[in-house]
C-alpha cells in the first residue's frame, strides 16, 4: 500500500468535511478497498472511515420499508433484517465469508458497485432508494455500469431504504475461485409488479431483466419464464464462464429464485 | 506515525503505526504475536483471522488504526489459564485437524466464532462457515470433525482411519 | 485393540501443541537484528528484450540500501538443474542458463529483473516503482505444439529450438508395440490434457539471508523441504560457498507439496545480498508473487492408445505426451515427465508392451516441476481414463475389465523398467467395493434422479513408485544427486534420545511418527525421543522430504542407526551384566541375560556410556551416538483403488462430490491417524485438480489465474467426509520397516475417479460423452451436456 492518513469521524458532517481534502477517500468495512490498496491500484491521500458514525448504523423498519444505515455490516443486516425482509437478509448472510460479513458494509458495497457484488442486485431488485448526505437517488438511476455510480465526489451513502416486497429470493451460483457470484439473480414481487435484478453476468454491471419482470408480473411462477432467453452479447466471458453460459445461468437462477421466493 | 492503542489478549498494547499498517502487521511485527499468519493478499485464506470485539475478522484486511480501543484476541490467547489447550484446540489435536499448522490459527479462531454463535452446528453449517478459511493439507475432513467434536457432538461414526 | 504407543499406534502429534497455540516458528516469524527487506521488480510481460534498466531515480529514494540487477551477478552461477535426461537419439537435453536476475531477456511473467533492498518492504517497493526498464516486447510462445513449430519464437536464443528433449521409452520396444497395435482386436484412443496446477502451500515462500563478517559464515533461513539440497545446489553451483561456511535452516514449514523442493533465485539472492549489504536481507513472497514464481505442476497434453485382444486382455499401450517445462528448467523438472511418469505406465495391469514418448517443451511460462505425485498422477490419469473409455467402447464393466487385467503375481517386472516387489490389487479392489458400497450405487442413483440430479460413479486403481530412490539407478537415469537418507541417533546419558534426520517435516508429523519407530525398537516411551530436522548445522547430510520417501528411506536410515545403538548398548550391557553379548536381550527398555532374571535398565546402560567407570574401554569407545545412511535397493510401490460418486446439476453443470472412498495398500503403517490425514489431503488436492484448479495463461503469456480470485482453491464445502482404508497391507520386501509411503497416493488416485464419475453421470442421461478435460468446471460440464 501507499501510505495515507487515517481519520475516523463521529458524524456525517465531519466525514464530509474530511472527504473534501484532495484525494481523500471513504472507507467502509474495507473488504474490497484494502485488498485494492494492497495491490497499489489506488493511492488516496487520506482514508475517512465511516464505521464510527453511529447515525449510519443499524436496521430499522419504517412503514413498508426497511431502512439500513450505510455503515451497517452484512452480518447485522443478515440478523436484524431477517424478520422484516428475509430475502434481503438471506442475501446479506451469504456475501463473502463470515469474517468478511463482520466488516463489510452495505454502503461500501453499493459505492463500489463491483459487477459481481451481491448488494447491487438487492438494491436494484427492490427499487431501493440510496440516501446520501445530500440527496436521495433511486436505484434505477444509481447504477451506471461496472464500478460506476451516480455518487459525486465526496458523497456518502448514509442510508438505503428498501421497500418490502410480498416475496423475494436471491439465487446465486458462485465463481469457483473468488466465490463471488458467477451469476446471481434477485427476484422481488411487489403489489405493483415483479422486479428481477441480475449481477455477475453483464459487462455493464447489475441490470434488470425486463422481459422476465413482465412475464412474472403476469404470472409469478417459474413456468412463466419458459422460452425467455437473454442475448449473450453483453455478458461477461472469462476463465470461469463463457458469455453464453452466463446468459443461460441468468435464466436458471431466475427460475430458482422464483421457485424459492417466500 | 500515529499512536494506536488496543487490548490484545487482555493486555494493553500500543505503538506508533502508519495509516497503512494492517492489524496483522501490528500484531506480528510490533507485538511479536506471530501466530496470526498471512497466506494471501486477497482476503480469502483466513490464516490471519483474529477476533475484534468478539467477532472474527481478517487481520490482513483491517487497518491497525481501525482497531483503536478494541478488544483483540489472537491464537496466542486461546489456551486455558494453566496453559493447557482449550476445548477447540484439544479437539484439533485429538482428531488430527492440522498438518503443517499454517492455516491452523485462523481455523481455530473461526471455529471459536462459529461455536459462539452456533453451539451445535451441523456438518453443513461447519463447512459453510469455513468458506473464508483455506487449508491445503487436511482436505478439511479432520477439521470439520474436530469442530463437531469440540461442540460436544458424537463424531465416532465419522471415519477416522 | 489399538496400541497406545510405538509402531501402529495413532499417537497424537506432539508438534500440534506449538501450532495450536501460535508458537510455531515459520521462516517469516524469524526477524534478525538489523535486517533489510528486498522487493523484486518482476516482469509483467512474458517475453522481451531488456534494453536497459535505469535505477538512478530509485537509488536515492528513502530507505534504499542497494539496488541489484543482473550486472551485479557477473561471475555468479546459474540456478542449476538436478537431472539430465538423455533423449531417444542418445543426446542430452537442451539446458539453458537460469540467472538469479533476468539477463538480456525476460522469459516469463514474474521473472525478477531487479531487486531493491531497503529499510522497509514498503520503501523497497516504492523504489522499485521508480526503476525504469526499457524493454522490447517479443512474441511469446505459450502453447506447446506451437512452440515446436519451425518458425516459433525461441524462448532461449542460444538453444536450437524450444524442444528440451524428445524421450522414448523403452525405445527398443517401439517396433514390437507398433506390431501389437496392428494385431489388436480393439484400439482405444484418448486425447487429454493434465491441467497446469499451482501447489499453493498455505505458507508462501520466505528467505532470510545472513552473513557474519567476523567468521565468513553464511546462513540462509528458507521455506524448504530439503535444506541440505539447497545448501549443496546454491553453495556449489550458484554462489561458490563451501558447505562448511554455509548453513541452511528450514524451520517450521507451512506445507510444501513439491514446490518447496527446488532451489529458487530468491534464496540465492538473499544469501548473496546479505554479504553485499553486510546485513540480513529478508524476502517474504506475497501470494500473487507465489503464483508467478513458485514452480507450477502438471501441464501435460497427451494422446494415449490402448490395444486389446479379442478377450479384452491389454496387449499394448502407447502414449505421446507434450510436457511443459516453462521458461527454465527447475531443479527436478526433466525427471517428472520421464522417469517419474514413463516408468509407471504399466499401472496395475499386465500389459506386455509399452512405449512412451515425451517431448519436453520450453514456453514463456513459469517453470514447471514436481507437484504432489509428480509424473505419477499424469501416468495414472491417462491410463485409468483410457481404460474407462475402452470399457465404454467395448460395452463391458470397467471394474471387471480392470480385474481381468490385474497383475496378480509378485515380484512383477513391468515392460517399463521397474519391478513391483509386492501388491494385491484384487484385495484393494475388494476392500473398495465394500467400503464404497458399490452394490448400493444404483439405488443411490435412483434416489438422486428422483431429486432431479444426475448421479455417476467412477472407480479406478493407481500404482506409484515411492521411496525415492536407489542412488546408483537414478544416477544412470540422469540424476545429479544421490537419493539416500540419513539419521544420527544421539543417546544422552540419562537415556533420552535425539534423532537428527535428513528428512524434513512440513506437515507430515515426523516428530511424532519417527519417535514411534525408535520407541518401539528400544521399548521406551515415545516422549523420551526428540526428532530434530531442518538445519544443516545439526543434522547429517540428507536429501529431504518429497516423493513419499521419508518413512521408507529416512525411516530406514533411522532404523539402521538405532540398530547400531542397540548393538553397542548390548555390548555395554553384557559388560555390566558380566554375560556373553550373544545372550543379551532388549525388551521393554531393559537388557536381560537370556534364561536368567539378571537385567539392567536402558538408563543404566546409557549412563555407563557417558560415565565409563565400569566399562569395556579396551573394546569400545565411550558415548552412544550413531549415524546411518540408507540407500534403498528399489522403489516402493503403494497401490490402491478409489471410488467417487458425484451428483451433477442438469441446469448448471455444477458437480458435487457425494461420496469418496479410498482403499490403499501402503505396506506397514506407523501411525494410522497420520496416514489417514495424508490420504485425506491428497484426495482433496486431486478433487481440486479434477473440479476446480486451473492455472491458465492467455495467448500472450499473461497469467490469468494469479490470485485466489481466479485460481480456485478447494474449500470445506467442496468436500465430503472421506472413507479411507489401509487395512490391505502387503509389506515392502526391501526396507526394514516394510513401509511404502502414503503422501502422494490421494492426489494420484483421485482425479480419474472424479472425471469418471462425472462422465458416468452424463452418460446415465443418454449423452455420448467419454471424457471431459479437467477442471470439470460447471461451464465445461454444462457444455458437455448441450
Amino acid at each position: 500500500m501507499y501510505n495515507f492518513d487515517f481519520v475516523k469521524p463521529a458524524t456525517v458532517d465531519e466525514a464530509v468535511k474530511a472527504l473534501g481534502d484532495e484525494d481523500a477517500q471513504a472507507l467502509g468495512g474495507g473488504q474490497t478497498l484494502i485488498p485494492t490498496l494492497k495491490q497499489r491500484l489506488a493511492s488516496p491521500s487520506k482514508l475517512v472511515s465511516l464505521t464510527g458514525i453511529s447515525d449510519m448504523q443499524g436496521v430499522t423498519k419504517d412503514g413498508d420499508s426497511v431502512v439500513i444505515g450505510g455503515g451497517t455490516t452484512h452480518r447485522v443486516v443478515a440478523e436484524d433484517a431477517a424478520d422484516a425482509y428475509p430475502g434481503l437478509a438471506g442475501l446479506a448472510g451469504r456475501i463473502g465469508d463470515p469474517a468478511v460479513r463482520n466488516r463489510g458494509t452495505i454502503g461500501g458495497s453499493l459505492a463500489n458497485n463491483d459487477p459481481s457484488a451481491c448488494y447491487p442486485a438487492a438494491a436494484l431488485g427492490s427499487g431501493a432508494t440510496i440516501v446520501t448526505n445530500t440527496r436521495e437517488i433511486a436505484a434505477d438511476d444509481y447504477f451506471q455500469g461496472m464500478f460506476t455510480t451516480a455518487l459525486e465526489e465526496g458523497e456518502i451513502i448514509t442510508q438505503v431504504r428498501f421497500p418490502i416486497p410480498k416475496v423475494s429470493h436471491y439465487s446465486k451460483i458462485a465463481q469457483p475461485a473468488s466465490r463471488f457470484p458467477l451469476v446471481a439473480v434477485f427476484v422481488a414481487q411487489y403489489a405493483g409488479g415483479v422486479r428481477v435484478a441480475v449481477t455477475g453476468a453483464s459487462n455493464n454491471g447489475v441490470f434488470r431483466w425486463s422481459e422476465a419482470e413482465a412475464a412474472l408480473s403476469q404470472n409469478f411462477a417459474a413456468d412463466a419464464l419458459e422460452g425467455l432467453t437473454l442475448p449473450a452479447d453483453d455478458m461477461i466471458g472469462d476463465l470461469h464462464g463463457t458469455a453464453a453460459y452466463r446468459a443461460h445461468l441468468v435464466g436458471v437462477m431466475t427460475r430458482r429464485a422464483v421457485t424459492a421466493a417466500s | 506515525m500515529t499512536q494506536v492503542s488496543m487490548t490484545v489478549n487482555g493486555k494493553q498494547a500500543s505503538g506508533d503505526v502508519e495509516g497503512r499498517t494492517l492489524l496483522v502487521q501490528f500484531l506480528r511485527d510490533a507485538q511479536g504475536l506471530t501466530g496470526s499468519h498471512v497466506g494471501c493478499d486477497t482476503s480469502q485464506c483466513g490464516a490471519c483471522v483474529v477476533h475484534v470485539d468478539g467477532q472474527a475478522v481478517k487481520a490482513c484486511t483491517m487497518l491497525a488504526l481501525e482497531a483503536e480501543g478494541a478488544e483483540v484476541s489472537t491464537i496466542e490467547g486461546q489456551a486455558n489459564a494453566d496453559g493447557s489447550l482449550n476445548v477447540i484446540q484439544q479437539a484439533f489435536q485429538d482428531h488430527h485437524g492440522l498438518q503443517c499448522g499454517f492455516c491452523t490459527p485462523g481455523m481455530v479462531m473461526s471455529a471459536a466464532a462459529l461455536l459462539k454463535d452456533n453451539p451445535k452446528p451441523t456438518e453443513t453449517e461447519v463447512r459453510d462457515y469455513l468458506e473464508g478459511n483455506i487449508c491445503r493439507c487436511t482436505g478439511y475432513h479432520n477439521i470439520v470433525k474436530a469442530i463437531l467434536a469440540a461442540s460436544g457432538q458424537d463424531v465416532s461414526a465419522i471415519a477416522a482411519e | 485393540m489399538p496400541k497406545d504407543g510405538g509402531i501402529g499406534a495413532s499417537s497424537k502429534r506432539r508438534e500440534d501443541i506449538r501450532f495450536l497455540t501460535g508458537e510455531g516458528n515459520y521462516t517469516d516469524d524469524i526477524n534478525l537484528r538489523g535486517q533489510a527487506y528486498v522487493f523484486f521488480l518482476r516482469s509483467d510481460i512474458a517475453h522481451g528484450t531488456i534494453n536497459s534498466i535505469d535505477t538512478s531515480a530509485a537509488t536515492g529514494m528513502p530507505g534504499v540500501v542497494k539496488i541489484f540487477t543482473a550486472a551485479d551477478f557477473e561471475g555468479v552461477g546459474s540456478i542449476p538443474c538436478g537431472w539430465q535426461v538423455t533423449d531417444k537419439h542418445g543426446e542430452v537435453m537442451q539446458e539453458p542458463a537460469h540467472p538469479v536476475l533476468a539477463s538480456g531477456k525476460v522469459r516469463h511473467v514474474g521473472e525478477p529483473m531487479a531487486a531493491v533492498v531497503a529499510e522497509t518492504l514498503a520503501q523497497a517497493r516504492d523504489a522499485a516503482e521508480a526503476i525504469v526498464v526499457d524493454i522490447s516486447d517479443l512474441p511469446a510462445v505459450v502453447d506447446m505444439k506451437d512452440a515446436l513449430k519451425a518458425d516459433a519464437p525461441k524462448v532461449h536464443d542460444d538453444l536450437k529450438s524450444n524442444l528440451c528433449y524428445d524421450w522414448g521409452f523403452v525405445e527398443e520396444n517401439k517396433a514390437a508395440v507398433e506390431e501389437a497395435f496392428q494385431n489388436a482386436a480393439h484400439v482405444t484412443t484418448l486425447e487429454l490434457r493434465n491441467n497446469r496446477l499451482v501447489a499453493n502451500p498455505m505458507e508462501p515462500r520466505v528467505a532470510v539471508g545472513d552473513f557474519a563478517r567476523g567468521t565468513g559464515d553464511h546462513t540462509l533461513y528458507t521455506t524448504s523441504q530439503n535444506p541440505h539440497v539447497i545448501r549443496l545446489l546454491m553453495g556449489a553451483f550458484v554462489l561458490g560457498i563451501p558447505e562448511h561456511k554455509l548453513r541452511v535452516v528450514a524451520p517450521d514449514v507451512g506445507g510444501g507439496f513439491g514446490t518447496k523442493i527446488f532451489h529458487y533465485q530468491e534464496e540465492a539472492f538473499v544469501t548473496f545480498a546479505a554479504k553485499a549489504c553486510n546485513r540480513p536481507v529478508k524476502w517474504t513472497s506475497s501470494r500473487t508473487e507465489a503464483f508467478m514464481s513458485d514452480a507450477h505442476g502438471r501441464d501435460h497434453v497427451t494422446t494415449i492408445q490402448l490395444a486389446l485382444d479379442a478377450e479384452n486382455n491389454f496387449t499394448a499401450l502407447r502414449t505421446d505426451t507434450h510436457a511443459n517445462m516453462g521458461a527454465y528448467l527447475s531443479t527436478f523438472a526433466p525427471s517428472v515427465p520421464t522417469w517419474l511418469h514413463g516408468t509407471l505406465m504399466a499401472g496395475n495391469y499386465r500389459t506386455p508392451l509399452i512405449y512412451v514418448n515425451v517431448k519436453a517443451v520450453f514456453t514463456n511460462t513459469v517453470p514447471v516441476d514436481a507437484y504432489r505425485g509428480a509424473g505419477r498422477p499424469e501416468a495414472t490419469f491417462q491410463l485409468e481414463r483410457v481404460i474407462d473409455k475402452a470399457a465404454i467402447e467395448l460395452g463391458v464393466d470397467a471394474v471387471a475389465l480392470r480385474r481381468q487385467n490385474f497383475i496378480t503375481e509378485f515380484p512383477y517386472a513391468t515392460p517399463v523398467a521397474v519391478e513391483y516387489d509386492t501388491g494385491d490389487y484384487v484385495a484393494t479392489m475388494d476392500k473398495l467395493t465394500e467400503i464404497a458400497d458399490l452394490a448400493g450405487f444404483e439405488a443411490r442413483r435412483k434416489e438422486s434422479e428422483a431429486r432431479g440430479k444426475l448421479r455417476g460413479l467412477g472407480v479406478n486403481c493407481y500404482i506409484e513408485a515411492c521411496g525415492i530412490a536407489p542412488s546408483n539407478l537414478v544416477g544412470q537415469l540422469g540424476a545429479r544427486a544421490g537419493l539416500f537418507e540419513s539419521a544420527t541417533v544421539r543417546v544422552n546419558a540419562t537415556g533420552g534420545l535425539v534423532v537428527m534426520t535428513g528428512s524434513h517435516s512440513h506437515g507430515q508429523g515426523h516428530e511424532t511418527s519417527f519417535a514411534q519407530v525408535v520407541a518401539e525398537m528400544i521399548g521406551i516411551d515415545e516422549n523420551m525421543i526428540e526428532i530434530v530436522h531442518g538445519d544443516t548445522a545439526n543434522t547429517p547430510m540428507g536429501m529431504g522430504t518429497y516423493g513419499s520417501r521419508s518413512i521408507a528411506v529416512g525411516g530406514s536410515a533411522m532404523v539402521r542407526a538405532t540398530e547400531k545403538i542397540i548393538a553397542k548398548a548390548k555390548k555395554i550391557a553384557s559388560h555390566l551384566l558380566e554375560a556373553s553379548e550373544g545372550d543379551i536381550e532388549l525388551k521393554d527398555g531393559a537388557f536381560s541375560v537370556a534364561g536368567t532374571d539378571k537385567s539392567v535398565a536402558w538408563g543404566d546402560v546409557t549412563l555407563a556410556a557417558y560415565v565409563p567407570h565400569n566399562y569395556p574401554l579396551d573394546d569400545i569407545e565411550p558415548g552412544l551416538e550413531e549415524t546411518a545412511f540408507y540407500d534403498p535397493s528399489n522403489f516402493t510401490y503403494p497401490s490402491g483403488a478409489y471410488a467417487c460418486e458425484v451428483e451433477v446439476d442438469r441446469d448448471t453443470g455444477q458437480v458435487t462430490i457425494e461420496r469418496f472412498a479410498a482403499a490403499d495398500d501402503f505396506g506397514n503403517i506407523i501411525n494410522p491417524m497420520i496416514v489417514s490425514g495424508q490420504v485425506h489431503g491428497g484426495i482433496a488436492q486431486g478433487i481440486g485438480q479434477a473440479l476446480l484448479e486451473n492455472c491458465a495463461y492467455d495467448e500472450n503469456g499473461q497469467l490469468l489465474s494469479a490470485s485466489y480470485m481466479d485460481y480456485a482453491m478447494p474449500r470445506a464445502y467442496d468436500m465430503p467426509f472421506f472413507d479411507v482404508d489401509h487395512s490391505c497391507q502387503t509389506p515392502c520386501t526391501h526396507n526394514p520397516l516394510g513401509v511404502k509411503g502414503c503422501g502422494e497416493a490421494g492426489a494420484i488416485g483421485s482425479p480419474p475417479a472424479v472425471v469418471g464419475a462425472v462422465v458416468d453421470a452424463l452418460r446415465s442421461s443418454g449423452r455420448d460423452v467419454t471424457h471431459i478435460d479437467m477442471p470439470l468446471s460447471p461451464n465445461r460440464v454444462w457444455a458437455a451436456m448441450q
